[in-house]
């Protein structure tokens, strides 16, 4: 056990590009699941099928299986990325489309007299979005965009496989050069239960900062379903 | 042009400070041969009336004879399938392009809504804003005020419904009896000149319905609006219009003054629905 | 380099080996993740705070760690305890124990859903504790999480080639290793990555029918 944690050094960096990744995916994430969640609400049959179409393409998809298209099939035709780039890609665009469809739903499931208040004041429908369904929408959202940021996280360690020295990595590199099999992986494990929870922590306060904006008067959370982005 | 008849007095008695005060007459109202449809069901059938600038009246009726959506669709929050809307001397739903009247765009819409205001049966505040954010939102955004002349005109309106203290209290705070004061506070920093009042203390405990009745019944007094109410209250009825419709399936049965409607009904289908509500 | 449909032919068998594998690994982990989350929710109705709280940590901690640092925790920790298992054993365990712990929270939410007055109807009834399981609570939660358990299903299929980790030919590793032969990898992972949105998209389809076939409301 000693020897394991005496390569603490390699358990910070390994930690360290296990947090890049989850913050620079979560960010990629965040910004796609809004354009697409916000398409899948338009007025025009063509910009919701953009978000259909988004959605169910890498939502259907593997995050590894994307990864290595993105690392080992693309660079073939000519498209070649950094391999943190490309790791980041595959986990935000994955992470993305359950994000718009939680976006979309959140959005969908603010009181329609809510929009009715807003055109009453004469909004445009832009203002209406922006001042009144969206912070609204927002507060639907976060808890479950608090459990799609865990399963983020979770997904990183998939570029442990394409060559990154993540936390995964590090217990295998670990493992390997120390021989102690327990050991290594139980660090990695708890590491990545200790990410978790301060995850977790933060999410909630971010929570309670909205709710307390909103004041009691929410409607009733719908049950947004995270199912199937389990894993990683 | 259609021929709307000029007001039949005008409305006086609108104090110097009274926050809804503006030049001129309020616009009034037309329906032509308005149909509106949902689905297999048709709610208006060729229906038509008109509303005098500055006049109030009062829808009475059964429950899906069609009422509410007389307000909705002059809200524009429902189109219609067929007919003309007019308020004032333009067409809400159509505008003229090149000679031809075709459906109007968002653009049309906006500037149409600017005379129209509306209290909502379930308050519908929005509730990421605190009570004076609803009230400034509409003025800063759409009106282009400046935040600090819209917090004035906020603090006045709450001065007027009597919630002055609540100004920075959440809607959720509130009973149903202030936020539905706030609501119509709401309505006016807009400066709407037709007001639309769609069961406005239907959603409320009874025992708070006679002070926002009142509220309104002064508001209408000091105000040159052209008011339309929904209502199932007799005296709140009588207290705010100067004409009374009875809608029956999507049409008019019968009309009058308030003392008419409610004293000597003339039709059986009117003294069935008073006697009806009467009994509630 | 384009697209060479020639090649394309020529990897089908491969990757069809592949499929076999990662559908073995997905039935059986799921079997497995069905029974095992029951018995995580009925150990947690146990009136031992002890043993309640001790299961919610364990199935915290395992639903919030990834699934590739648990593969390596069971191909190669067992052994050192005197349990040697393949790799294709050890990745049934793994996803099989990952998601118990989220069928576990389907189950339990599933149960709490019931109304309260169903449970004070079998009271009134003079039902039997074992009755009211059987005959009145378990089938009403069931019915309403079978489209969430389905969506998990599908979540399943698309973790499976995590398993690549620790050497299971599944269909991606499949593909990984026919390009790696020939150094032409557009085609066959292209394919792959077709192979899972088209199931996925259609399994999705099933599950909202199930939805709408089940729903309560």
């Amino acid at each position: 056990m000693s020897e394991v944690l005496d390569s603490y050094p390699q358990w910070v960096d390994g930690a360290w590009v296990t947090i890049r990744l989850t913050l620079l995916g979560g960010a990629l994430a965040l910004v796609l699941a809004l354009a697409f969640g916000l398409a899948g609400t338009s007025r025009h049959a063509a910009v919701r099928a953009l978000n259909r179409v988004y959605v169910e393409f890498f939502r259907g998809n593997a995050t590894l299986v994307l990864l290595y298209w993105f690392f080992y099939a693309l660079p073939l035709i000519g498209l070649r990325f950094a391999t943190l780039f490309a790791a980041v890609l595959a986990l935000g665009l994955n992470i993305g489309a359950y994000g718009a469809e939680v976006v979309r739903g959140s959005i969908n499931a603010v009181p329609k007299a809510q929009h009715e208040a807003a055109i009453a004041l004469n909004f445009t429908p832009f203002q209406r979005m922006r001042r009144v369904l969206l912070p609204q929408a927002f507060a639907l959202m976060l808890p479950p965009f608090g459990n799609l940021l865990i399963e983020l996280m979770k997904g990183t360690a998939i570029v442990s496989l394409v060559g990154l020295v993540d936390l995964t990595r590090v217990s295998k590199n670990v493992q390997g050069s120390t021989g102690e099999t327990v050991a290594a992986f139980t660090v990695a494990l708890v590491l990545y239960f200790v990410i978790a929870q301060v995850l977790q922590l933060l999410v909630r306060y971010a929570e309670r900062r909205v709710d307390r904006m909103l004041g009691r008067g929410l409607p009733a959370r719908p049950a947004l379903d995270t199912a199937g982005v389990a894993g990683g | 042009m259609p021929p709307i008849e000029q007001p039949v007095e005008p409305l006086v008695n609108a104090s110097k400070d009274a926050p809804v005060r503006r030049d001129g007459a309020p616009p009034g109202i037309r329906f032509e041969k308005v149909v509106k449809r949902f689905g297999e069901h048709t709610v208006l059938r060729e229906l038509d009336f008109d509303v005098a600038p500055g006049e109030r009246v009062t829808l009475i009726g059964p429950s899906g004879s069609g009422k509410t959506t007389i307000l909705r669709l002059l809200m524009t929050l429902e189109s219609p399938d067929g007919g003309l809307i007019w308020i004032g001397d333009r067409t809400l739903w159509h505008m003229e392009r090149k000679g031809e009247r075709v459906p109007a765009n968002q653009k049309h819409l906006h500037e149409m809504r600017k005379q129209v205001g509306m209290v909502f049966q379930q308050f519908n505040l929005f509730p990421n804003m605190n009570v004076l954010r609803n009230l400034t939102e509409g003025p800063v955004r759409v009106l282009g005020l400046s935040r600090d002349e819209a917090e004035d005109r906020a603090r006045d309106l709450l001065d007027l419904v009597g919630l002055a203290d609540k100004i920075t209290a959440h809607p959720s705070r509130l009973s149903g009896g202030q936020q539905q004061r706030v609501a119509i506070a709401r309505a006016l920093a807009m400066r709407p000149q037709v007001l639309l009042l769609d069961e406005v203390t239907s959603a409320l405990d009874p025992e708070l319905v006679v002070g926002v009745q009142d509220l309104l019944r002064d508001i209408a007094r000091q105000n040159d609006l052209t008011i339309l109410c929904v209502t199932h209250e007799m005296r709140f009825a009588r207290d705010i219009s100067d004409r009374v419709l009875m809608f029956d399936a999507g049409r008019i049965v019968e009309e009058g003054p308030p003392e008419q409607i409610f004293g000597e009904p003339s039709e059986q289908r009117t003294r069935d629905f008073l006697q009806a509500v009467l009994a509630t | 380099m384009t697209w060479d449909w020639q090649y394309t032919g020529d990897v089908l068998p491969d990757l069809l080996h592949g499929l076999r594998y990662t559908l073995i690994a997905t039935t059986l982990g799921y079997a497995l993740a069905l029974v095992l989350g029951l018995v995580w929710t009925l150990l947690r109705r146990t009136p031992y705070a002890a043993v309640n709280h001790t299961v919610r940590w364990i199935t915290e901690f395992v639903r919030s760690t990834p699934l590739i640092p648990q593969l390596y925790f069971v191909f190669f920790v067992l052994p050192a305890f005197g349990l040697t298992i393949g790799s294709l054993t050890a990745g049934v365990l793994t996803l099989g124990v990952h998601y118990s712990t989220y069928t576990a929270e389907v189950y339990r939410a599933g149960i709490a859903d019931v109304p309260k007055g169903q449970w004070e109807a079998c009271t009134a009834l003079n039902l039997p504790r074992s009755r009211a399981w059987l005959d009145v609570i378990l089938p009403q939660a069931v019915r309403r999480v079978i489209p969430t358990l389905g969506n998990y299903l599908i979540a399943m299929f698309k973790d499976s080639p995590l398993l690549l980790a620790v050497n299971v030919v599944e269909v991606l590793n499949a593909a990984y290793q026919v390009g790696s032969r020939s150094l032409r990898f557009l085609e066959p992972i292209t394919m792959v990555g077709l192979l899972f949105v088209v199931v996925s998209v259609i399994s999705s389809i099933l599950v909202r029918r199930l939805e709408r076939r089940y729903a309560t409301h």
